[in-house]
Formats: structure tokens, C-alpha cells, sequence
């Protein structure tokens, strides 16, 4: 057990000494960052290998406890499969992001504080996989959150990466109360914050009652933090980070975040048909919404930022559907070809210097390795065989052919929804993904400078992650990942149905989009004229929201500032004036006579002498 | 002797004293008042003393106390009063108001400035 604590506090450590030493000496900023990330990296697979050849293994380990009066909270980590096999990822995209952005922020002046939050979003990440208490968890989760919202911060001096930093801040917070009052539910109704006891005693210990509050609660906040419907808004903002940020936070690990911890409460889950029925009306509109916006981005951030939730939907799905083992499955494979969609989307953006598609065009050439990782991730993404988005899809999907046909845990017309949902939502991304492709790679050049390819730091990260965004569907569709799990799920399998309609709807979309693009090459293949600004802006979700709440709450700001200048203000302000008037009433006494004053103090004597006689 | 008659003298002379020290304008009549007011009281104790009999006579005491400590004051008093005169050329007491307050509030930002001397 001490490794899973290694694995955790090497990369705080490593951000403490990046911060440290890092400002002192510039040039160990780049050997510390990817120091704490390789500690973990060997950390966190020893751990996974270690799991995998004891499956299904449980081991936990306590430091100490924390009386509160109410419930103690144990300081505790826990090793299973499923956070050893998470942790692993974490740990694959943590040093890939750490390599890349000693290239890509090189020169920055802030590299030494981004790396230290990149370091401790590793460390918190790590926490929040093997914590075994549900305060720990919180404890990592919302260290998270705060490095997220630094790091999207990080060009400050900019208007819209402060905007997006503070949005981002406030949405996940807004689904974090929620997801505080969920713990508190659930630790008071099990009598305990571990999560091990917890899971022991779902089947019995917990009324149905119960556990459908708390798991709804859990969900404002899963909701926050993995981006879905209707707290997805802030997710498509926070690409005003830093590049390497968004494959790291926003795409493969912070986001998977909300998903891991279903899948690590997930019997009691099970024992709440009614959540598992909101979170697949949640994913259903998350999956298609997200898929559709991401249609008509023209920034090729945004894109990814808008399948990063569309696929995040399609986990959520997969945890309403009744299967752990797919969710887990498509969170891994998705960690790895997102990652790699983000650090190819860096790559090009490094080169070309604009975020823009239309500004790009004809870069195959030019750039090889990186469109090439670039094709294998958004192959990967599109879900076509034998790349790794097509079996965890497939699981996904097959999970729902399953639960819609026989009896799973959820409503069977949830799972209909989701298993054609998701069907529809497998053409779009198809679409999506060969638009982003052709405009990106294919056509004329529209870029005014000299393109070459990236530099070894940005292109080896590419080469590594392509490597599981290829081999993770071969590997995980045996039957190998749910016993190293050792979630009680159905094992995974590939429909004939399913995986058919799919592969023929993904051509369906890819086939449009590519038909749309050779009728006139040089322009957007996305045409469709009266729906594009509907779909450029995300159905107005944002102003929608700016409408409902931002505006009302400029308003109450304005109110409260104008009470305080006009009321506070005033009354503060009057009181000195006051006194002052009132004093120059007494000043009218002090005229400077002494005898004037002796009359006062005798009259004075009197007085109180007559009145201590007659009222005595 | 009956108590009331002494008494009565030394309310006399107090009530005597005190308008003269509030209605005289000169400072030396003034001072005379103020020994009148302590002549009453002196009365005043010689008077109960022998009414009560006290056999440490502690009345007649305080009274060669009293007559000292007015010596003293008297002297005092009219060096001052000898001083302002000196210097002003007049003991009328309502012309010495050097004291008195401003009509005029002093100026806001002359607060301020104060505010901010004492703060610093």
C-alpha cells in the first residue's frame, strides 16, 4: 500500500519543489515537473499489474482519523481495479501532458506555476481515484476544481480566459453543493463516510428512499464536474486554457472525474432506478446536443470541447444502462484518443497560430506524424473498427441493446432512448469528426505562414498515445477488463446488431459530409444555412442561461451596490453630519463666560438637591 | 444661644457671596464674595461645634484650617488678578473670554487634515 501513497504524493511533491525551486532555478522546472509524473506513472502501473495478476484484489489502508462529534472521517486509500486501472491512465496522460508542454509553453513566463498546478492536478486526480473516504474524495475533487481554475486562467491578462475561468469555477461549484449535500446524505443514512463499508452495506443498509436522494444529490455534482446537460456550459468556454490543459483536465482526466466516482458508488446507484432514469435522460440530451454543436464550431477547440461531452454522455449513458464495466471501458479509451485529439489539435494550432478551421486547410502534407496521430484519434473518436472508440461504444451501446431487451436496472424505455440516441448520436459524430478532418488536413492551404512539423517534445506524446487509442479496443474487448475490475456488469461484448447499424451510420455521416465538401472544397462542408447558428451557439443554452441568471444577478449586484452607496453610505455619512450640526448647538454655550458657568453648575446643584428632597 | 441665629448669619453671608461671585464684573469683588462664602461656612462650623459640643473640637480645627487655606487662595487670586490687569488693563471678569468657542464650526477639509494627522 505505501505505492498507492507514493503514487499520490509524487506529484505533489513534485508540485511543491516546482514551485519552490522552480522560480530559483529555471532549469529544473522541465526535470521536476516530468520527474513527479514518471514517479507516478511507474507508481500507478506497478499498482495496475499488481491488481491484474491478484483480481479481483481490495486492499486498503488508513493513516488516521478524524473525530468530528457527528461521524469520524477516516483518512484512508483504497486499491482496486478500477481505481488501479484509472489511476493509470491518469498517471499516461499526466507525463504525455507534462512532455508536451515543456515544448509548447516553452518560454512562458508562468511555465513554473503551470507546471506546479499541473502536478497537483495529477496529485488531486490520483487522490480522488484511491480515496476511500467520501471527504478525501471531496478533498481531491475540489483541488481539482481550483486547478482547473487556475490553469484555464493562465493567460490572465486576457479577457475571455478570465471570463472562462471564473465560469468554469462557478458551474462546477454550483453542481459541487449539490454533490456536498449527496455525501452528507449518503454518510449520515450508511453511518460512515468509507466508501468500502458503504459499498458493503448498499444492498441492505440503505432505503431506496435514501439512496435515490443521495445518488441525485451525487449527481449535481457529477453533473458539474463531467460537463453534461445543463451544467455543460462551461466546458466548451474553458478551452481558453492552455492546449496541453485541455487534453489533461478537460478532456481525459478531471471531466472523467464525475464518471469515475458513479462507477465507484455505483451499487448504490443500482439501488436508485429513479436516478439511473435521469442520468439517461441527461446523457441522452448531453450525447446528441453536444454532438450536434459541435457540428458548426469553427474554432477546432471547440469541437473537441463538444465531442469531449458528447462522450462523456456516452459514459453517463452507459452507467444508466446498468454497465460500470463499459463506462470504465469507454473513460480509458476516450482518456487516450482524446488526449491525443487535444495534443494534435495543440500541434497543429502551435503551427499554424490560430484556432480557427477556416484558417487552416492542406496541413497533410506538411505535418505528417501529426496528422496522422490526429487520424488515428479521430477514427478512434468516430468509433470505426478496429480503433479503440469502436469497441467501447459498441460496449456501450451493446449494454443498452441489452438492458432495452431484457430486464436491466433502469426503465426499459430509458434504455430504448439511449440505445437510439446513441445510435443517432454515432452518424453525427461521424460527421463531426470528418469535417473537422478534411477542414483541418485536406484542401488548399489557407495559412499564411511557413508550416513545418512540431517539435520532438509535442510530437512523441502524439506517437505514445496513439499507440492506446489503437491497441485499448483489441486489448479490453476480452472478457479481461471486467474481472479486472471486479464490477459486478455483464461482460462486454460486441453486438452483430449494434455494431452494424453503427458502423453503417458512421459512414452514413461520413459519407455526407464528404459529399458536402467535394461539391465545393474550399468552403465549410457544414451547410445547412438556417440551422448553423442555432447549432454555432449550442442552442442559445448560453444565453439562455445568460437571460435566466446572469442578467437577474447583475441586477441584484447593481441593487445591492446602489443600497450601499445610497443607504449604507448615506446613513454613515449622515451620522458624522449630524453630530456636527447637533455640535454647533453646543458650541452656542461655550461662550467663554465663567460666571455664566458657575450659574449653570449652581442651578444644576439646585436642581438635583430639590429633587433628591422631594423624591426621597 | 440658640443654633438658628448664627445659622441664619452664615446662610446670609454664603447667599451674599455666591451673588456676588455670580453677578460682580471685577475680579478683585469677586474674590471678596468668594471670602464671604467662606466666612458663612466658617460660622457654620464654629456654630455646630459648640451646638454639638464636640470634645475634639474638630469644627473650630477646620475652621483655622479654612482660614489659612483662603489666606493662601486670597494671595494667590489677586496676584493673578494683579497679572491679567497688567496685561489687559482691565479686571472686568466678561471681557477675559479667551476661551470661548468660535462662532464659526471650523472648515470640513480642516477636519479632514486633522483625521489624517492623527491617523498618520
Amino acid at each position: 500500500m505505501t505505492l498507492v501513497f507514493v503514487t499520490v504524493l509524487a506529484p505533489f511533491v513534485a508540485a511543491v519543489a516546482g514551485l519552490f525551486l522552480g522560480g530559483r532555478w529555471p532549469r529544473t522546472q522541465v526535470p521536476i515537473a516530468v520527474a513527479g509524473a514518471v514517479v507516478s506513472l511507474g507508481g500507478a502501473v506497478v499498482l495496475a499489474v499488481r491488481v491484474a495478476v491478484d483480481a479481483p484484489l481490495q486492499d486498503v489502508a488508513q493513516v488516521t482519523t478524524v473525530h468530528t462529534g457527528a461521524f469520524d472521517i477516516d483518512v484512508a486509500l483504497r486499491l482496486d481495479g478500477l481505481a488501479g486501472i484509472v489511476s493509470v491512465a491518469v498517471a499516461v496522460v499526466a507525463l504525455a501532458v507534462q512532455v508536451y508542454s515543456s515544448d509548447y509553453l516553452k518560454g512562458d513566463p508562468r511555465y513554473s506555476s503551470y507546471a506546479a498546478f499541473v502536478s497537483l492536478f495529477t496529485a488531486a486526480m490520483m487522490l480522488v481515484v484511491f480515496a476511500d473516504d467520501l471527504f478525501v474524495l471531496l478533498v481531491g475533487w475540489e483541488v481539482m476544481g481550483v486547478c482547473s481554475y487556475f490553469l484555464i486562467g493562465h493567460h490572465w491578462e486576457q479577457a475571455d480566459a478570465q471570463r472562462s475561468a471564473v465560469k468554469a469555477f462557478v458551474v462546477t461549484r454550483l453542481g459541487d453543493v449539490g454533490f456536498l449535500f449527496g455525501i452528507f446524505t449518503l454518510s449520515v443514512a450508511a453511518g460512515t463516510s468509507r466508501i468500502t463499508t458503504i459499498l458493503g452495506t448498499s444492498g441492505d443498509g440503505l432505503s431506496q428512499h435514501t439512496a435515490t436522494v443521495a445518488t441525485l444529490l451525487l449527481l449535481c455534482g457529477v453533473v458539474g464536474k463531467s460537463a453534461q446537460f445543463p451544467l455543460h456550459t462551461w466546458l466548451p468556454d474553458a478551452m481558453a486554457g492552455p492546449t496541453p490543459i485541455s487534453a489533461l483536465i478537460h478532456a481525459a482526466t478531471m471531466v472523467a472525474a464525475g464518471i469515475y466516482l458513479v462507477a465507484r458508488l455505483y451499487p448504490v446507484f443500482l439501488a436508485a432506478p429513479t436516478t439511473l432514469a435521469v442520468m439517461a435522460v441527461i446523457a441522452c440530451i448531453t450525447m446528441l446536443g453536444a454532438a450536434l454543436a459541435a457540428l458548426a464550431q469553427d474554432d477546432i477547440k471547440r469541437v473537441l470541447a463538444y465531442s469531449t461531452v458528447s462522450q462523456l454522455a456516452y459514459m453517463l449513458a452507459a452507467l444508466a444502462v446498468g454497465s460500470a464495466t463499459a463506462a470504465t471501458y469507454h473513460l480509458l479509451t476516450h482518456a487516450a484518443f482524446k488526449a491525443l485529439l487535444f495534443l494534435a489539435a495543440g500541434s497543429v494550432i502551435h503551427v499554424v497560430g490560430t484556432n480557427l478551421m477556416p484558417d487552416m486547410g492542406g496541413l497533410r502534407k506538411a505535418m505528417p506524424v501529426t496528422f496522422a496521430t490526429m487520424t488515428v484519434g479521430l477514427a478512434a473518436l468516430a468509433g470505426l473498427p478496429p480503433f479503440s472508440g469502436f469497441f467501447s461504444k459498441e460496449a456501450v451501446l451493446g449494454a443498452a441493446e441489452e438492458s432495452a431487451r431484457h430486464d436491466g436496472p433502469v426503465a426499459s424505455w430509458a434504455a430504448w432512448l439511449v440505445l437510439v440516441v446513441g445510435l443517432v448520436t454515432v452518424a453525427v459524430t461521424a460527421a463531426y469528426v470528418t469535417r473537422l478532418w478534411l477542414m483541418t488536413f485536406f484542401g488548399t492551404a489557407r495559412t499564411a505562414v511557413a508550416v513545418h512539423e512540431s517539435p520532438p517534445a509535442m510530437r512523441w506524446p502524439l506517437i505514445a498515445l496513439a499507440i492506446p487509442a489503437v491497441g485499448l479496443g483489441v486489448v479490453g474487448n476480452r472478457s479481461l477488463l471486467p474481472t479486472w475490475l471486479g464490477l459486478p456488469a455483464p461482460t462486454l461484448h460486441v453486438g452483430l446488431v449494434t455494431s452494424g447499424l453503427s458502423v453503417l451510420l458512421a459512414a452514413a455521416g461520413f459519407a455526407a459530409v464528404v459529399v458536402a465538401w467535394r461539391l465545393v472544397p474550399a468552403s465549410d462542408p457544414m451547410r445547412l444555412a438556417s440551422l448553423r447558428p442555432v447549432l454555432e451557439h449550442a442552442f442559445y443554452v448560453d444565453d439562455l442561461y445568460d437571460r435566466l441568471f446572469v442578467r437577474p444577478v447583475r441586477a441584484a449586484t447593481r441593487a445591492v451596490r446602489w443600497t450601499d452607496d445610497e443607504v449604507v453610505v448615506a446613513t454613515v455619512a449622515g451620522s458624522g453630519l449630524g453630530a456636527t450640526r447637533l455640535a454647533v448647538l453646543l458650541r452656542r454655550t461655550q461662550q467663554g463666560n465663567v460666571q455664566t458657568y458657575l450659574t449653570g453648575l449652581l442651578a444644576g446643584v439646585v436642581i438635583l438637591a430639590v429633587g433628591v428632597v422631594t423624591l426621597t | 444661644m440658640p443654633l438658628l441665629m448664627p445659622v441664619l448669619l452664615a446662610s446670609l453671608l454664603f447667599s451674599i457671596g455666591i451673588y456676588g461671585v455670580l453677578a460682580r464684573r471685577n475680579a478683585i469683588l469677586v474674590l471678596m464674595s468668594v471670602e464671604l462664602m467662606l466666612n458663612g461656612v466658617n460660622l457654620n462650623f464654629v456654630a455646630f461645634d459648640v451646638y454639638l459640643r464636640d470634645k475634639l473640637l474638630s469644627g473650630q480645627v477646620f475652621t483655622l484650617f479654612l482660614i489659612t487655606v483662603a489666606a493662601a487662595e486670597i494671595g494667590l487670586g489677586l496676584a493673578i488678578v494683579l497679572l491679567v490687569f497688567r496685561n489687559r488693563e482691565s479686571s472686568q471678569l466678561d471681557e477675559l473670554r479667551d476661551l470661548r468657542e468660535e462662532d464659526d464650526p471650523p472648515a470640513r477639509d480642516q477636519v479632514a487634515d486633522d483625521e489624517q494627522a492623527v491617523a498618520s
